[in-house]
């Protein structure tokens, strides 16, 4: 593609303004795929969300200004749902981090059954996260679990019956179901780091903690922050868990949820789109947060959970 | 390295061992069967395509995500080739924008959707959840696309036409190729994607007529209003899950490469 072409003084090359319709053209279907369904319906939510709808009572309602924002930011639901929302994102992420790191240098040092790692990592990746819920609930349930039968724990113990070690369970598949994907985002930092140091640090007597700290974090900052960001914006968005596993009861709904019940349960479209903005923007927050605060290069970045 | 693969395979065994147990032994809390039966199985398949709680939805699940994975493949090829190959204002705005939407909250579009498909009447469609799909599968392939294409050597399609073959066997012979394994990675993890979706199957439809197994798990009723469906639900999540698991055990090098292409290549 790099055959000299003579350009017309002052403006661009037949050569090049046909490659650049080639290649919006190329580019059309697929950027016209993705704005139909983000772009309208976000312009769409914000409309809806500024009147009255409710679809049990279609004849009532009309344009309500800001008045639906206004109960759903006075309403301690909502800030419930925030806080538990919050909560099991971090302790999901944290966890996710802390666990994926770990199995990451495991797949790094590992010579032997890289492909049983690989597979193992994957299981979780592959299993619908409805199924792997169930799976985790039917194990703690107090009338089909196991996990009452293991020792140490009481027989009876009603773990979805109260809030916070249903908290637990959702938060034990949260990250069972994504630590794989975060194990593999840090190797693939992992990989980049030259050996070569170690084995100076080696020389220079530093411990094996010492070379982590010094050497693998600094040195994988940017794929950590990446792998962050992105496990934070999907945590934040939990939904199929919890509502396999509680129903949003024993106050674990999450934001999501509550926007699935305004909008489909009690079709409450215009509170429930309030909602569905108010999460958008939440989720704009924390990017902005993270890109702006703490310097995220979007360059590594990719999406892909 | 063992410790590793019990934590990923204990769920999965989980769900198995619960699938096989009789409704009397169902909550005797062990971990495998004292009793095994094929029940739970054959209850799922009763009654054929019009009755069985589990059929239809299986056959909307493995329509839908083939039909979206396919129409997502060929738009996302079409934009990466373009991204990779040709120099155009835009590309990186094309690229952020994809990002964008990776991480927009698909609950904010599911209001809007809802009713904008019951005006349209693609509500409880195949095409009323392909759209969506396509959507939030895009970003995913065309990144996994752009990072294989970008390390494809085009100059070998033009040492093809030097040696006599014209531009489309160059194009077949040489390029086809080495696209080939970028294109299959891209459409497992889209496919993936399809097939494991929730909030959508959930929000957007209402009967057998495009209800997929996510959401039809969801709404598992039992034998009789009596027992609770969890042994059917064993069942019906043990048949979708062990054919992925075979699946990704033979492609895992394609997935992990596809997963960390973009990272590492950048």
């Amino acid at each position: 593609m790099e055959a000299a072409t003579l350009k017309k003084p002052g403006g661009t090359s037949e050569r090049t303004r046909s490659e650049r319709k080639l290649g919006w053209m190329l580019c059309a279907p697929a950027v016209v795929a993705m704005l139909l369904v983000t772009a309208y319906p976000i312009g769409y939510a914000i409309v809806l969300s500024l009147q009255e709808l409710d679809l049990r009572f279609p004849n009532e309602g009309g344009f309500a200004g800001l008045s639906n924002y206004e109960a759903v930011l006075t309403s301690s639901l909502w800030w419930q749902d925030v806080f538990n929302t919050l909560f099991v994102t971090i302790i999901s992420v944290a966890l996710e981090l802390t666990l994926g790191m770990l199995i990451a240098l495991a797949m790094h040092r590992a010579i032997f059954g890289r492909g049983v790692l690989r597979t193992s990592v994957l299981i979780p990746y592959g299993i619908i996260t409805v199924v792997a819920a169930f799976s985790w609930q039917f194990a703690f349930a107090p009338d089909t679990g196991f996990v009452n039968n293991l020792p140490l724990i009481a027989d009876d113990k009603a773990w979805f019956g109260d809030r916070f070690s249903s908290f637990a369970v959702i938060i034990m598949a949260e990250v069972w179901k994504t630590t794989p994907f975060m194990a593999l985002l840090l190797l693939a930092g992992l990989v980049t780091i030259d050996a070569g140091l170690y084995e100076a640090a080696k020389v220079d007597g530093a411990s094996a903690w010492q070379r982590f700290w010094k050497i693998t974090v600094p040195l994988m900052k940017p794929a950590i922050l990446v792998a962050l960001l992105f496990r934070t914006l999907d945590a934040f968005r939990v939904f199929d868990t919890i509502f396999i596993m509680t129903g949003g009861a024993q106050d674990t709904e999450s934001v999501s949820i509550l926007g699935y019940n305004q909008l489909i349960e009690r079709l409450n479209l215009g509170l429930g789109s309030a909602v569905s903005v108010l999460i958008f923007f939440s989720v704009f927050l924390i990017a902005f947060l993270f890109i702006r605060v703490l310097g995220v290069r979007l360059q590594e970045g990719r999406p892909g959970t | 390295m063992i410790l590793i693969l019990l934590f990923a395979l204990i769920p999965v065994v989980w769900i198995v061992s619960l699938s096989f147990k009789t409704p009397a032994t169902i909550a005797d809390k062990s971990f495998f069967p004292n009793e095994w039966t094929l029940d739970n199985y054959e209850t799922l398949f009763e009654g054929g395509l019009s009755e069985s709680p589990f059929l239809a939805p299986l056959i909307n699940s493995i329509v839908i995500a083939i039909i979206a994975t396919t129409i997502a493949i060929v738009l996302a090829a079409f934009c990466a080739y373009a991204i990779a190959r040709l120099e155009f204002p835009g590309k990186t705005l094309i690229l952020a924008g994809a990002l964008a939407i990776a991480m927009f909250p698909a609950i904010s579009t599911v209001g809007p959707l809802f009713d904008m498909w019951r005006t349209l009447g693609l509500y409880d469609t195949y095409p009323g959840l392909i759209i969506p799909y396509l959507t939030f599968a895009l970003p995913l392939a065309i990144y996994v696309l752009v990072a294989f294409f970008r390390e494809i050597p085009w100059d070998l399609e033009q040492a093809a036409q030097v040696d006599g073959a014209t531009p489309l066997q160059a194009f077949r012979r040489v390029i086809i190729p080495l696209a080939a394994p970028g294109v299959f990675t891209a459409a497992i993890l889209v496919f993936i994607f399809c097939w494991n979706d929730f909030l959508f199957a959930i929000s957007l439809t209402s009967s057998d007529a495009s209800r997929t197994v996510p959401a039809a798990l969801a709404f598992f009723t039992g034998d009789s209003q009596f027992t609770a469906p969890n042994g059917n639900i064993a069942a019906a999540a043990s048949l979708v899950t062990v054919p992925i698991i075979i699946f990704v055990l033979i492609f895992q090098r394609r997935i992990v490469a596809g997963l960390t292409a973009g990272a590492v290549k950048g």
